[in-house]
This record gives structure tokens, C-alpha cells and sequence, in this order.
């Protein structure tokens, strides 16, 4: 009997192939992938269309003069130029932003693992109705102008009768409009919001975790919730984890609509006026679409690096 | 017994004993934790908890609760306050005579602009309910695919998926409107459907959650010769219920509340949120309306995720799945 050389025991995609033998591999397993293929189809052409186009023009819309009435005009690094140098107002939005995206991002996060596991504990019925009560304020979309109720200038405001009720303060405090308090207010609201996707993915994924992985760790020798917390309940929710990650990530440095809404457009000083408010400005307001194409790009850099830097501190639970 | 007189394999034996007898100790005392755990009606009783901790527990989560829903609660209460409540000094945290007239006066501002109100709310449910539905069809399945079939280009695209989370639609909303006005999509039912439905995050939510189905069971319907559909609908969704309900709670959200912005400026084409912002436009004299309207706009995203949420719940407990 002969002797089976390497290319017959490997399975085709372990051999070593030409260039021409690959991508006539890679023709046949599409071919008989066909399936998956058009399965995939609906989802994909959409997310083509609305998500993977418009991303990929931002980069070239950045390095032009586009107004939306003439055809776009090549300017070259004018637009980044401007906004790094000239720019003031866009440096007091990247500090804004950066203010927020510490307080609201780690501080809801960590908030929202703690909340869904403190959750978990709790007996059926509880659960449910603690779910909903920290869900409800993202669920509820819009409603965000209720906080001006509570921190309306006047004394009708809720928080002003309540410290003049306690003779903390004699005056009205204007929240919302005072550069030194305008800021804070728009962190609580914002943390009030934050209960959201990443929230609800982490309490699927505290309900997810096998039961007897529990069990087992009683046996092993973990003898309190700290324990349990570290060795089996974590390692077992890497995917929830950065997925929550990724939506704080998202919302936090992204935090826009809460600040215009709340603290007017522009706010007193530029104090709320984030990143993203610069965008919408040049976009929507002045219709330089280049300017704001170049903003939303620079924004879509610093995510996607700190997006980088905490999948790389998730890895290994990933997966 | 003398110990050096015991050969090597007569100790290995003895603490092989005690071991076991060791073992069947904590056995049994897990047993008797386990059978106390079955009893205590269905809460997940783990190691080291006591009641004490439950109450701590409870009221640490009272507390924020509190924090988180009274906003809500101040909107509905002003929702029901009749107008000369609204100037009482100091305001009050609750009404004195309830009244529905915010309401009536809702839809009375709503139904004196250019369009009937019932079109706004047809829009809206129309909008909801079209992108919902696609969104979980097609999301699933391509999720499914991603996650549990090898072919050509899988890996790229799952990177991709996942970078595509941090581009959600308010970033690429003025790139998305160009191209839009380049599909002429501007100011039709498409512009306000269309973009929602190729929601990335429910696509990855649903990726991670199937990819948590044992390969073995697909293996065996492939053997069994299913097709790759009859997989993911009879095999691998009905394992995913909890992830479905999400991807279902953040599409209706999601959808419910979007205003389509520039998009859409047809009066005939609007939806209710966005004749809710221009009715709060009105300011300080339609006090009254804006939190009435407010309540109107939270109710349905609420109703379904508390229709969802015991969905969830009720499939946790019967999703026992062994291995």
C-alpha cells in the first residue's frame, strides 16, 4: 500500500494551495455556502445602505466643502485643519465630552452591573418590578423635559422649593441656565437614561448563568457573593459585558440631545455643547455637511480606539 | 494501629476513604440546601445568603428606584393637574383634583392641525410595527448565520457587526440623509422604516446569544437533513426566546419613538412624537398638554416590555437546557 502524501491526509483547507487553487476553494465553499449567503441577504443590503455607506462617505465628505445645494468641493485637510486649530468651541466640546464620557460612562456602567446583579438576588416578582422601574426612564424615550420641572429656575422648580423649604438656599438657583450647576444637571439626566440596552443585556445575562456552575463553586470551596462574583458569575458574562461596554460607549460620547433639550442650543457658555452638539450645529444648522462629516469622523476615531482598549481588557472573557 | 506499619497503597487508601467520606458530607449537606432552595419558591438561594441580605438588598434598590421613577411620576401627576395647580407656590407633589382635561386638550390641539390625529397615530403604529417585525426576521436570521455556519467572509463581516455598534444612526444621520435624497427615500414611509430595521446591535445581541447554543445540536438536524431555515426557525429560536423578547423591546422602542427629523416633512407623514414636540413647542401655555402628551408617548413601549419582560421570565424558567 502506498504511503498517503500530506495533501491527501489534510483536509482542503489545511493544504497548502496556489493562488489560483484558493480562490478556487474559496469559489466552491461559497458555492456550497449558498444558502447562507441569501439568508444573510435582507439584513446585510439594508445595513449596507444605511451604516456601511454612509460611514465609509465620512471620511471623504470630511476633506470637503459640501452644502447640500452645490455639488461637493474638494478642500483638502482645510476642515480638519479648522477644527483642530481655529476652532475654539470645538476644544471646550472634546473637554465637555470627555467630562461626560468619564462620569456617565464607567459610572453607569459599573451602576448597571451592580443594579442587575443586586436584582438578580431577588425573588421572582421583584425582579420584574425593579427591572422595569430602572428601565423605564430609557424606555420612556422623550421625556427627558420633565427634569426641567425639577430644575426650573424659579421657585417652582422642585429641587429650588425644596432647598429653600429646608433654608439651605434663600434664592432660586438657576440650574439649567448657571454655568457651574448646568453641567451636573445634564450628567444626573443623562445617568437617568443610562439604564438602558447595556442594563437589560446584563440582567439576561445574570438570569442566563447555569445554575449549577453555582453549585459547583459551593463545592469547590467559594463561600460568599464576592467570590461567586469574581471566579464564576463574571468569567460567564463576557459577551454582556461588553456588550454594556459598548453601549455606554456609545451613549456617552454621544450625549447631545439630553443637553440641547435641557440647557438650550447654544447653552450658556458652550457649557453642554458636546462633540456630537458641534456636529449637529455645522450639520443642521449652518449646513456646512463637510465641517460636520469631518466631526462625526474625528468622534468615530475616539470611539472606535476606546472601543479597542476595553475589548482588549475584556478579552479574555470574550468568546 | 501503628502508622509505619501501613504500606504506601494501605495510606493512599485510608485518605481515599476519608475523602470520601468527606465528600458525602458536603453532599449531603448540599442536598439538604438544594431541597430548602426547590422549596423556597423558586428564588435562586445560593451559597452564604440570608434574608438579612435580601432586605439590605431590597432597600439599596428602593432607594435608586425611587431616584429613577420619580420624573415619571411627576409627569403623570402633572398630567392630571388642572391648570391653576400648576402656579400653586410651593409646587405640589401631588394633585388636589384630578382631572383628564390635559388630555382632551391634547387631542384637541393634535386634531386642530393639518392632519387628523388618528393619522399620526396610524404612522406611528404602522412604522412600529413594519420595522419591528422585519427587524426581528431578519436580524435573527443573519445572526444565526454569522454565528454557527462557516463560509467565506464570516469573520470579516462578524468584525464588522461589532465595530458597526459604535455607529449608531445619530452619528451617520447626516451621511445617511445624502444618501437617502440620492435614493430619492426623502419624505416617504421608506425613510422612516427603512433605516431602522438594519439594527446592528439587535443583530449582535442575537449573534452572542445564539452562538451560546451547543453546536451538537445543530449538527444532529443537520444530519437529520433540515434545511438551513427550518435550523433557525425550529431549532435555534425557539432556544433563543429571551434574546428575540430583547431585540423586540429595544426595535419597538426604538421605532416608537423615532421622529424621522429631516426625513420626513409631510404633515400627513408625521408621527406622534414629532406632533408632541411641536405641541410642547407651544411652551408654559400648554403646560398641561406637554406632560399629558408625555404619558400618551411612554405608555406603549411600556406595556410591551412588561408584556415581554414575563415572556422572558416565563421562558427562563422553563429553559432548563441540560449540557
Amino acid at each position: 500500500m502506498a504511503v498517503k502524501t500530506a495533501d491527501e491526509i489534510l483536509l482542503p483547507s489545511e493544504r497548502k494551495m496556489s493562488r489560483k487553487e484558493k480562490r478556487q476553494y474559496t469559489l466552491h465553499e461559497m458555492k456550497r455556502n449558498k444558502m447562507c449567503y441569501i439568508l444573510m441577504a435582507p439584513f446585510m443590503l439594508l445595513f449596507l445602505v444605511f451604516t456601511v455607506i454612509p460611514v465609509c462617505m465620512s471620511l471623504p465628505m470630511g476633506f470637503c466643502d459640501f452644502d447640500m445645494a452645490h455639488a461637493p468641493k474638494w478642500v483638502g485637510l482645510q476642515n480638519f485643519y479648522t477644527l483642530f486649530i481655529e476652532d475654539d468651541v470645538f476644544m471646550g466640546a472634546i473637554r465637555t465630552t470627555l467630562i461626560f464620557a468619564l462620569f456617565t460612562g464607567p459610572l453607569s456602567y459599573a451602576m448597571s452591573f451592580l443594579l442587575a446583579w443586586l436584582i438578580n438576588e431577588l425573588h421572582p416578582v421583584l425582579k420584574t418590578v425593579f427591572t422595569l422601574v430602572f428601565y423605564a426612564p430609557s424606555m420612556a424615550g422623550n421625556i427627558y423635559f420633565v427634569w426641567q420641572l425639577i430644575f426650573s429656575g424659579d421657585s417652582y422648580g422642585y429641587l429650588n422649593s425644596i432647598l429653600m423649604d429646608l433654608g439651605i438656599t434663600t434664592t432660586a438657583i438657576q440650574w439649567l441656565t448657571d454655568g457651574n450647576y448646568l453641567l451636573a444637571c445634564v450628567i444626573i439626566v443623562q445617568l437617568w437614561v443610562s439604564m438602558g440596552a447595556g442594563f437589560l443585556a446584563l440582567r439576561a445575562g445574570f438570569q442566563g448563568i447555569d445554575k449549577s456552575m453555582y453549585e459547583a463553586g459551593a463545592i469547590e470551596g467559594i463561600s460568599n457573593r464576592w467570590q461567586e462574583l469574581i471566579h464564576i458569575t463574571i468569567p460567564s458574562m463576557g459577551p454582556q459585558l461588553m456588550f454594556a461596554a459598548v453601549m455606554q460607549i456609545v451613549s456617552s460620547f454621544t450625549v447631545d440631545i439630553v443637553g440641547r433639550s435641557l440647557c438650550g442650543f447654544p447653552s450658556t457658555d458652550y457649557k453642554a455643547h458636546t462633540i456630537m452638539t458641534h456636529a449637529f450645529d455645522y450639520g443642521w444648522v449652518r449646513y456646512e455637511m463637510g465641517y460636520s462629516s469631518a466631526i462625526c469622523f474625528v468622534l468615530f476615531l475616539a470611539m472606535f480606539v476606546c472601543n479597542q482598549l476595553i475589548s482588549k481588557l475584556l478579552g479574555k472573557y470574550l468568546d | 494501629m501503628k502508622k509505619k506499619e501501613l504500606k504506601p497503597s494501605e495510606i493512599a487508601a485510608q485518605i481515599e476513604a476519608e475523602n470520601a467520606a468527606q465528600l458525602e458530607a458536603l453532599r449531603k449537606k448540599r442536598e439538604k440546601e438544594h431541597r430548602k432552595m426547590e422549596k423556597s419558591k423558586g428564588t435562586n438561594k445560593q451559597v452564604g445568603k440570608s434574608w438579612k441580605n435580601d432586605i439590605g438588598i431590597f432597600l439599596l434598590l428602593f432607594i435608586m428606584g425611587l431616584f429613577m421613577i420619580f420624573p415619571i411620576y411627576l409627569s403623570v401627576v402633572n398630567s392630571l393637574k388642572p391648570v391653576n395647580e400648576f402656579f400653586i407656590m410651593p409646587p405640589k407633589l401631588y394633585t388636589l383634583a384630578p382631572t383628564f382635561d390635559n388630555f382632551r386638550d391634547l387631542f384637541k390641539v393634535a386634531n386642530n392641525s393639518w392632519v387628523p390625529f388618528s393619522r399620526n397615530i396610524f404612522n406611528s403604529i404602522f412604522v412600529t410595527v413594519v420595522a419591528t417585525v422585519f427587524e426581528v426576521f431578519f436580524a435573527s436570521t443573519a445572526a444565526f448565520v454569522l454565528a454557527k455556519c462557516r463560509f467565506p467572509g464570516a469573520k470579516v463581516l462578524n468584525q464588522i457587526i461589532v465595530i458597526a455598534l459604535l455607529f449608531n444612526s445619530q452619528v451617520t444621520y447626516i451621511m445617511q440623509y445624502i444618501v437617502m435624497a440620492k435614493l430619492h427615500m426623502i419624505n416617504t414611509y421608506s425613510a422612516l422604516i427603512l433605516p431602522l430595521i438594519p439594527s446592528s446591535m439587535g443583530l449582535y445581541l442575537m449573534r452572542q446569544s445564539v452562538g451560546q447554543i451547543p453546536d451538537a445540536m445543530i449538527e444532529a438536524a443537520k444530519v437529520d437533513g433540515a434545511s438551513l431555515l427550518r435550523i433557525c426557525w425550529g431549532i435555534v429560536m425557539p432556544n433563543s426566546k429571551p434574546a428575540l423578547m430583547t431585540i423586540i423591546i429595544f426595535q419597538f422602542q426604538a421605532a416608537w419613538n423615532a421622529t424621522g427629523g429631516s426625513l420626513v416633512y409631510d404633515e400627513a407623514l408625521k408621527t406622534i412624537p414629532v406632533v408632541v414636540q411641536q405641541i410642547a413647542a407651544a411652551g408654559i401655555a400648554r403646560q398641561g398638554a406637554i406632560y399629558a402628551s408625555a404619558v400618551v408617548l411612554m405608555i406603549p413601549p411600556l406595556a410591551i416590555f412588561i408584556a415581554a419582560q414575563s415572556q422572558v421570565m416565563e421562558t427562563m424558567a422553563h429553559a432548563g437546557m441540560k449540557d
